[in-house]
């Protein structure tokens, strides 16, 4: 039905209310640009439905905030941008350590540091793989439209309950602040993931880091019947500090294998005109729609593009991408930074000489010309 | 749990204080504190009623042992 | 229920070093709340990192043992989610007030109902004795080999000029008094800091030259006062203890549950 189920809004706003149809129940952020618009949003959505909203005093406490809601048994999300990921990065590494569900959005702007706060990149890449110390895994999402982006948000949320870990979004400013029609879902058009929580009786012992068969972890709140311990340090099953060598393999390894290991199942894309593709491009994000243009643009013209949009950066897709750039010529990596995806994509394929960069670094939106000179040069370079 | 007896003294009832040793890491601020000065350390630095009959169940050593080593049975009011 | 049901007793011995003041501080807070009678499962310590924020894993209560400075941030976190839960959150000087400084000034701001404790032995103990925010002009550490030239915080003042609403100091010697502090910070509705003034034997004992324990907590019975007291007027140098802030001021969670339903018309 038209009307109220069309909207016309901000990317941010979207990821609103797609955490939302999620089930949200907690928000704690910090105002930056260009992510702000969703902490201001939620702060009047949420209590409008109950829940809570705060502004806390800096990024590292937003991030630790929601971590703490989470363990009471509430969906937690913060937003920020590169300065406040940066900060973030300690308190992402415990939601990692410790597996608590979480989402973390950050809408890329131009770095480093300050930077151009107002201007798009999609230079935090490698940061959202490998902010935090220590040897670890993570899920980062992205989109490049609305519709997708209400998905992928929801899908993030889904993806921190079953994995029992946080979830990047990681957005850009082009995406964050463009208006664009949203065909709001309605309630049961996406599947949602609940909290997946523990059916052992108080009294009985709780492990609350021993996976089941099916690899899945069960959680208790904060409250209830279950008291356990929550802690950064290497842990036994009980959550209880330990430094015995085997623990500490075994937890890094579970750490790691359960999202390396499940990559098949948390691989997220859309693909344009890759199965006789000569020249692949790969993108993501806001630059992906320059690129489908150009691939739609060309095949026009008789000439066969074709496009892989990634919507999950990491864990890498490294099966799929090397997969369909087999099937290609040359394959040209179309980013907004200098080279992030280009790096995962060379290291995947059989011909990584035949893999090409078409970006932009300049806080300048990447257009479909931009990418079309840079096909020449690399046309003309006799590839 | 080993009650804190000293050894060779014979206890006409058990004394009010009961002293983990396992738990006990002979710091002596029992031992320093105690206003009746019942209390020591033993050979293997761990504390020990020495005066079970000085003792008042004041619950002062109770309260002061960063081991939670020592319980004391106060005196209950009719 | 026994204090001892109130910890979880596989964990002793602990990891404390003999005569350190923490004990003494898990041993009265673990009296306070079996007097008050608060059921385990209604209670959520939330700690940072340093010996002091090793109490977590000693109760028997929902333990979070957190990150150096940002316990109150998660603190924050869970009583807002949760404000029916006694959220408590011991942590240590340094851990507290220098990186954990702008998250202790905040959460005071809030007046949000949470119970901080500031176990103040005047360095980092975990890391070998480096001076804190809480260590005196002059006093010597393992960063400070020529004496320290910082000045200290005096954390009262702190806490209520950033709006704590229940303000006390209470030292490990004075073991029933702290006890009975315990009580009414955790009963006050508001956020509540206790500091309490402890001994580190092992590094500030020996950097300070006062001694062991025993000597430390000689220190804190004849270099402390109850507040407002004639000897407090008579030398000025002593420490005073006891309580210095009661308010009853706007809680923040209560507050926030106001705001939903003003919200929500």
């Amino acid at each position: 039905m038209m009307g109220e189920d069309i909207l016309f809004v901000q990317g941010n706003e979207v990821v609103v209310e797609a955490a939302l149809y999620a089930g949200l129940g907690f928000f704690a952020g910090y105002p930056i640009t260009p992510s702000t618009e969703i902490a201001e949003l939620l702060a009047a959505r949420l209590p409008q439905r109950g829940r809570k909203f705060i502004q806390m005093e800096d990024e590292i406490a937003s991030l630790c905030a929601i971590i703490g809601a989470s363990l009471t048994g509430l969906k937690v999300m913060t937003a920020t941008s590169g300065p406040g990921f940066s900060l973030m990065q300690e308190a992402l590494g415990y939601a990692i350590m410790a597996e608590i569900p979480c989402v973390v959005v950050s809408v890329q702007r131009g770095g480093p540091s300050t930077g151009l706060p107002t201007a798009p990149s999609q230079a935090d890449v490698m940061q959202a793989r490998w902010g935090p110390h220590g040897d670890h895994s993570i899920i980062a999402l992205t989109a490049s439209n609305h519709q997708d982006l209400f998905a992928v948000t929801v899908d993030a949320f889904n993806l921190a309950e079953t994995y029992r870990t946080p979830v990047v979004l990681l957005l850009d400013e082009v995406v964050g602040h463009m208006r664009e029609k949203l065909l709001l879902p309605q309630p049961g058009d996406l599947p949602l993931v609940e909290r997946l929580r523990t059916s052992v009786k108080e009294g009985t012992d709780y492990h609350p880091y021993l996976p089941r068969e099916d690899g899945r972890l069960p959680m208790s709140d904060f409250g209830g019947v279950h008291r356990y311990n929550v802690t950064g340090l290497v842990h036994d099953m009980w959550g209880f500090p330990s430094t015995h060598p085997k623990v500490a393999h075994d937890l890094l390894r579970h750490l790691v294998d359960k999202l390396e290991n499940r990559v098949h199942l948390i691989t997220r894309y859309k693909e344009f005109m890759t199965d006789d593709a000569e020249t692949l491009l790969v993108s993501y994000g806001s630059s992906a729609r320059s690129a489908l243009h150009v691939v739609e643009s060309r095949r026009a013209r008789g000439e066969k593009l074709g496009l892989l949009e990634l919507q999950s950066l990491w864990p890498f897709p490294q099966e799929l991408v090397r997969d369909r750039c087999s099937r290609a010529r040359y394959v040209v990596v179309v980013e907004m930074n200098m080279g992030q995806i280009l790096a995962e994509v060379e290291r995947c394929v059989e011909r990584p000489d035949r893999v090409f960069l078409a970006n932009r670094i300049d806080g300048t939106f990447i257009t479909p010309d931009h990418i079309r000179d840079i096909l020449r040069i690399i046309r003309g370079r006799g590839v | 749990m080993v009650p804190g007896t000293c050894k060779g003294v014979s206890m006409a009832q058990e004394p009010p204080v009961t002293i983990q040793r396992e738990w006990c890491k002979g710091c002596g601020i029992c031992v320093a504190f105690c206003p009746q000065k019942v209390l020591a350390l033993d050979s293997q630095e761990k504390a020990v009623v020495m005066d079970p009959d000085g003792c008042n169940a004041c619950g002062l050593c109770e309260v002061r042992c960063p081991d939670l080593a020592i319980e004391v049975r106060r005196k209950k009011d009719a | 229920m026994a204090v001892r049901d109130y910890i979880r007793q596989r964990f002793f011995p602990h990891l404390w070093c003999p005569g350190c003041g923490h004990g003494i501080v898990l041993n009265n807070l673990i009296r306070a709340l079996e007097k008050l009678g608060i059921p385990k499962n209604d209670i959520v310590m939330v700690s940072g990192i340093g010996c002091s924020s090793r109490i977590s894993t000693y109760v028997d209560f929902h333990s979070l043992h957190t990150l150096h400075g940002r316990a109150l941030a998660f603190a924050t976190g869970v009583k807002m989610a949760r404000p029916d839960l006694h959220v408590l959150v011991p942590m240590g000087d340094g851990d507290a007030l220098a990186i954990g400084g702008n998250h202790f000034i905040h959460a005071a701001r809030r007046n949000i109902d949470i119970t901080a404790l500031v176990m103040n032995n005047h360095v980092y103990g975990m890391t070998g004795g480096q001076y804190s925010p809480l260590l005196e002009f002059g006093e010597k550490a393992a960063t400070a080999p020529f004496g320290n030239v910082d000045q200290a915080f005096d954390v009262v003042e702190l806490a209520r000029a950033a709006g704590a609403t229940f303000v006390a100091r209470a030292t490990t010697y004075h073991a029933a008094s702290m006890q009975q502090i315990f009580e009414q910070a955790i009963t006050h509705k508001g956020f509540s800091v206790v500091e309490v003034l402890t001994q580190c034997p092992t590094y500030y004992g020996k950097y300070s030259k006062i001694g062991g324990a025993v000597e430390m907590m000689e220190r804190l019975r004849d270099g402390t006062t109850p507040v407002g007291s004639q000897a407090k007027k008579e030398n000025p140098a002593l420490v005073e203890r006891g309580v210095f802030v009661r308010e009853e001021r706007p809680e923040y969670c209560s507050e926030y549950a106001k705001l939903i339903e003003r919200a929500s018309r």
